[in-house]
């Protein structure tokens, strides 16, 4: 994270080529991990991995990795809403039935 | 006063690409890569309803789901993420070039990196007529096929995998059309390492859609899979 003076960051080659193996080695191990059975767990993994390759395209492909605080905060904010969005829908819908006050 | 403000900005000798209001190269290339960002937002929300109408579903019809998700062949599936992921590659030593002042590699490259997303399309073509021949297309009036039990929330499974893979496959057509753009751009010189925000911005939408892909791909090809051994 830095600002302005990192503005024309060339990402060396090497870096690219890192992040390309760790996504393919992601996307084989997804299917790896989705023919074997965990229970619950499956999912769990699967979403982990995504999240994780999304994280790595995010930060070196991106660049944000070397942007300045504005982006990650758009960034961030964008996250941030992401998860109102789901995790208070789901938690709705799964709580709606429990209870009823009154 | 505006007459003299005009003659002292003419006297100032700058980039021919740099908009008058903004102060640097750099100030424009931030705001560049910002408005993209705050589009991106927007995209990630967008896409987020979708996954989040996917999770309800999913919560309501986990085994429909699982048995459905596990119809789908994964091979075309996993050639096309790693076609996407190859073509983030392509795209990223696009910006890498333009960052360098190599006209030639960008061209190359973006070229390549259109190539790969023509690829995707036509093999995600391919599972569409699948689809179709399978009789795993709902609505439209087509015949809809599935074991009884599972008959109804099927059709839900396959209604959200056609509207999340279709918004992608339109949002890859759109950025087939914006690299087209940025090659004809660097034909005609105006990417320099000075000034090669347009490709750094076309590039931040393209990696976006491989995001999108990489959480397809398991959400809608693999969920379930471990249950349901099938193909």
């Amino acid at each position: 994270m830095s600002d302005n003076h990192n503005q024309h960051h060339i990402v060396p080659l090497s870096t690219y080529y890192t992040i390309f193996l760790a996504l393919m080695v992601g996307t084989a191990l997804t299917w790896w991990v989705a023919t074997i059975d965990l229970g619950a767990m499956n999912n769990v993994i699967m979403l982990t991995i995504a999240v994780t390759k999304a994280t790595l395209v995010v930060l070196f492909f991106m660049h944000v990795k070397y942007s300045s605080k504005l982006i990650w905060l758009a960034v961030g904010g964008s996250i941030f809403f992401l998860l109102i969005l789901i995790v208070l829908t789901l938690n709705d819908y799964m709580a709606r039935g429990w209870y009823t006050f009154g | 006063m505006s007459n003299g403000a005009a003659v002292a900005h003419d006297a100032h000798a700058h980039h021919p690409a740099l908009a008058h209001h903004f102060e640097s190269l750099d100030a424009q290339k931030e705001a560049s890569v910002l408005g993209m960002w705050l589009f991106l937002v927007t995209e990630i929300l967008f896409f987020g309803g979708a996954l989040t109408a996917y999770m309800i579903y999913r919560t309501w019809y986990p085994d429909a789901f699982a048995v459905a998700s596990s119809e789908i062949a994964i091979l075309p599936g996993a050639i096309n993420t790693a076609v996407l992921i190859l073509s983030s590659l392509t795209m990223a030593l696009a910006v890498h070039a333009a960052q360098t002042g190599e006209r030639g590699k960008i061209l190359v490259f973006i070229a390549i990196t259109m190539v790969l997303g023509a690829a995707f399309l036509g093999i995600k073509a391919y599972e569409y007529h699948e689809k179709y021949v399978e009789g795993h297309i709902p609505g439209l009036g087509l015949p809809f096929r599935f074991e009884e039990e599972y008959y109804r929330p099927a059709q839900i499974f396959f209604s959200i995998y056609f509207v999340l893979t279709g918004l992608h496959a339109l949002h890859m057509i759109i950025g087939l059309g914006i690299m087209t753009w940025m090659l004809v751009l660097t034909r005609k010189g105006v990417i320099t390492p000075e000034y090669y925000a347009p490709i750094e911005i076309s590039g931040l939408y393209w990696h976006f859609v491989d995001i999108v892909w990489i959480f397809l791909f398991p959400l809608l090809y693999l969920i379930g899979r471990h249950v349901h051994h099938v193909g």
